[in-house]
């Protein structure tokens, strides 16, 4: 079958301000939306720009705005959406070209709620013991491939870029919930900040953008839970 | 644009970071990678990674180097395989420290499961072995590791293409990278330098292996000179989804699915009576081959299918959850319900870069080492992995030796100046790059990339013989001269990923030169390596390690001995 697809496009080098473009391709309707992107940039238009890398929905690199809404583009496949099948990048975060935006403002906030286990005590000879159950608590949140689909789908970081963002709120939970991490009150006083927590109005679009389907929601609410009844 | 650190590390992936941790405490480090960290495809990795922790029985690190020798078909580096199977539990208790959500056992511990060709008691019976954290083990691995570095102030490079190292009088000096932001040249001069870029899968049709596995530091290696070891063994891994070829764990296996041919028999009772569906790779991956052969796969088509219903919804949403997704996303299939399409898919490369067991890059058959310039992960060649390797195993090569390399160069950089860079190293490389930019060929770089998939996959696959091998140095070689005719339509600075996917077409056609050409000498059939025309072992001649170079006349074979001083050579049967 022919694919057509309606694709944003932005030159830094050529362009005043953002266009539209289309293509129509041969793909197989159990194609993935990323096999037809590359296949303009294969054999139509060697210019278009996207990141790439694993297509199979594990490494983050190609999350872009698919017919309106944040997904992978190698896990959405053709015929699971409807033509023109439109494509635009992120929202939110700078362009850097057609599909490929700055990820930096991303990842600042990410690094701000200290992503590392923080532990200084001697270590056992072995393994730290920990049961079946307090793992499960953060299981959820350690699927995270940090791809921003979450926060640039948010509407209270479309008005306000300073703040934290699904993303962050997800990786901070990863460690507030595991028992072997000591910062736990570190990170909520941190979270508990103007720009923190407080700020997600439990929209949900961030739980409908989540290819990892992460119940981001639920998390979100488990440190406002925290922060509350300062237990955790 | 100049920069000065002690050691640089090109590549984020699990070897890389792992060096960088070590480094870090101990001189300047920049880690340069041309995706960003948490991009490398070490986060691909699902089922495990082994260590003989013994938390749900017995096992020991001696019987976990036999399996990893005799699972290599005995070309594994004995002394090598000794120092992993030793240094996994630290290793790994080490990634637990850091963080790593491993699962657990009831009381607490680890949870290990059984993977292929791991053994308890020198191959009495499957053992389980392989350390997870349910089926995205790699994902966490790279996570833990990325954290780590991160608390330790690693300077981070992201999205820089490493395109050329500097190597001078000997020794390595630094690297050339290119901004793919920007299309900015940066020169880094260091005192001791890593290569950690991965695997090269990409050269065939179906595989596993992201579209960044394009072999960028082993061709880099090769163009300045050094060789590359045992190119011939590239693993098929036997359950790849069909036709996509994305992966489906051994831990499918391991937690107990099965393989079944078009008539509904357990196949794998006629090719390994002992270890069944847990054989390794090679053999598994042959076996699914033959009965294709024989008229017996599924509808008498080219696969097979890989049976997890009778686990129960449960043991599949639980552990292999990643698994259940990708079959709902790609297939529309539920594996708890449904058998998995599957057919061999490329893997992984057991050869490339030639190290000593502390990353030091060798030179030559004599193993004289590059000062100041190491290797780890899968793009090395140590060997631990010899004609074949174990599944666990190479997360496992990633922790041990990105750790000693890491080690070895933390004492380098402090015995060691700065050593004088000529003048503009990046002068070549922009000549090159500009040449490649200014190009109006009437080659296409995405049609030639899929003509060279198609000719690995066919000549150079699970079976080979002669007469294939040498028509695939042929294809590849007139590959390589049309891809001099290649044009680019983007002529651009910012994100030109045109340019960067040519230039890595050129590694990925010099790299299957060298692989088909190691392929068609090799008169014997090892590990991964079946020859149809030669279809047994030959100790007698065949011994011995591939070094492959590039001379001005093609490339040139070279060969060095295996170091076997453990564990003798028998038949290998399970
Ligand atoms: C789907 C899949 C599942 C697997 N499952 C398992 C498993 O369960 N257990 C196991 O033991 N093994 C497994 N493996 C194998 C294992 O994951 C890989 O061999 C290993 O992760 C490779 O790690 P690495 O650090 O060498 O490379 P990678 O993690 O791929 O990292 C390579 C890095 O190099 C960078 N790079 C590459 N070229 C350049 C350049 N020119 N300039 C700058 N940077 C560059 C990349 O950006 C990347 O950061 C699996 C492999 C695959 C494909
Ligand atoms: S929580 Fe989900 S959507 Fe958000 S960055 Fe992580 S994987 Fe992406
Ligand atoms: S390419 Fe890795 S998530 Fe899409």
């Amino acid at each position: 079958m022919d694919v057509k697809l309606r694709i944003k496009r932005f030159d830094p080098e050529r362009d005043d301000k953002p266009h539209w473009q289309e293509y129509t391709v041969p793909a197989e309707p159990t194609d993935r939306v990323l096999d037809a992107l590359l296949q303009i940039k294969g054999y139509q238009d060697g210019t278009l720009a996207l990141r790439r890398s694993c297509a199979h929905g594990v490494c983050g690199s190609c999350a872009m705005r698919i017919n309106h809404l944040n997904r992978l583009a190698c896990k959405t496949l053709v015929k699971d959406v409807k033509q023109p099948i439109v494509i635009e990048p992120l929202k939110g975060l700078p362009v850097i070209k057609d599909l490929v935006v700055d990820m930096e403002p991303f990842f600042e906030k990410f690094r701000i709620v200290k992503p590392f286990l923080v532990n200084d005590e001697t270590p056992p000879p072995t393994e730290w013991r920990q049961s079946i159950e307090e793992r499960a608590r953060f299981d959820d949140t350690t699927k995270c491939i940090l791809c921003a689909s979450c926060t640039t789908s948010c509407p209270s970081f479309w008005t306000n870029s300073e703040y934290l963002g699904p993303a962050s709120l997800v990786q901070a939970h990863r460690f507030i919930f595991d028992t072997r991490d000591r910062a736990a009150a570190e990170r909520l006083d941190i979270l508990n900040a103007r720009e923190g927590v407080w700020r997600c109005r439990t929209i949900f679009n961030c739980v409908e953008a989540c290819p990892r389907e992460i119940n981001i929601t639920k998390a979100i609410g488990q440190i406002k839970k925290a922060l509350v009844y300062n237990r955790f | 644009m100049y920069h000065n650190y002690d050691a640089v590390v090109i590549g984020g992936g699990g070897a890389g970071l792992m060096s960088a941790i070590q480094l870090s405490p101990k001189g300047s480090t920049a880690v340069l990678s041309k995706l960003h960290p948490m991009r490398s495809h070490t986060g691909a990795a699902q089922g495990g990674i082994g260590a003989a922790l013994g938390n749900l029985e017995e096992d020991l690190w001696e019987w976990h180097m036999f399996d990893t020798v005799k699972g290599g078909d005995y070309l594994v580096d004995q002394d090598a395989a000794e120092i992993m199977a030793q240094d996994a539990i630290e290793a790994v208790y080490d990634l637990e420290h850091w963080g790593l959500p491993f699962d657990r056992t009831a009381d607490g511990k680890i949870a290990q499961r059984p993977f292929g060709g791991h053994t308890r008691d020198y191959g009495k019976g499957i053992v389980r072995r392989a350390c997870y954290a349910a089926d995205r083990t790699g994902h966490m691995i790279l996570q833990t590791l990325y954290q780590r570095a991160i608390r330790n102030r690693v300077d981070f490079f992201d999205e820089f293409q490493v395109v050329d190292i500097c190597i001078e009088g000997g020794a390595c000096h630094g690297v050339v990278a290119y901004e793919i932001a920007t299309g900015e040249l940066h020169t880094f001069r260091a005192k001791a330098v890593i290569v950690a870029t991965g695997g090269f899968g990409r050269m065939f049709r179906v595989t596993s292996n992201a579209y960044s596995f394009t072999g960028d530091g082993q061709a880099m290696v090769y163009r300045k000179g050094l060789p590359l070891e045992d190119m011939e063994f590239f693993q098929f891994h036997p359950t790849g989804i069909r036709k996509m070829g994305i992966l489906i764990t051994e831990a499918v296996r391991g937690e107990g699915g099965i393989l079944v041919n078009g008539q509904g028999e357990r196949f794998m009772e006629r090719y390994s009576p002992n270890l069944l569906d847990l054989a390794p790779r090679d053999v598994v991956s042959r076996a699914i081959h033959k009965e294709v052969l024989a008229g017996r796969g599924i509808d008498g088509k080219e696969y097979v299918h890989l049976d997890a219903s009778h686990l129960g919804r449960d043991v599949v949403a639980t552990k292999l959850p990643d698994i259940q997704d990708f079959c709902r996303t790609y297939l529309g299939i539920d594996p708890a319900v449904d058998p998995i399409p599957v057919e061999p898919t490329a893997h992984y490369a057991m050869g490339g870069i030639p190290t000593d067991v502390d990353g030091q890059v060798l030179a030559d058959e004599t193993n004289r080492p590059v000062p100041g310039f190491y290797a780890a992960g899968e793009c090395a060649c140590v060997s631990v992995h010899g004609a074949n390797r174990l599944g666990s195993n190479s997360l496992l090569e990633l922790m041990v030796f990105g750790r000693r390399a890491g080690r070895h160069m933390a004492e380098h950089i402090v015995q060691t100046d700065f050593l004088e860079l000529k003048t503009g190293p990046e002068e070549r490389m922009r000549e090159e790059l500009d040449r490649l930019l200014a190009g109006t060929g009437s080659e296409n770089a995405a049609g030639l990339r899929k003509e060279l998939r198609e000719v690995m996959m066919n000549k150079v696959g699970v079976l080979r013989e002669q007469k294939t091998l040498d028509e695939a140095v042929e294809a590849v070689r007139e590959l390589k001269d049309r891809y001099r005719n290649v044009g680019l339509q983007d002529k651009g600075r910012t994100f030109n990923m045109e340019l960067l996917v040519a230039l890595e077409l050129g590694y990925l056609l010099d790299l299957a030169e060298v692989t088909a050409l190691s392929a068609a000498a090799r008169h014997e059939s090892r590990g991964a390596h079946t020859r149809e025309d030669y279809p047994d072992r030959d100790d007698e001649n065949w011994l011995k390690h591939t070094l492959a170079f590039r001379t001005d006349g093609g490339v040139t074979l070279k060969y060095k001995p295996v170091n076997v001083s453990f564990f003798e050579p028998k038949p290998r049967t399970y």
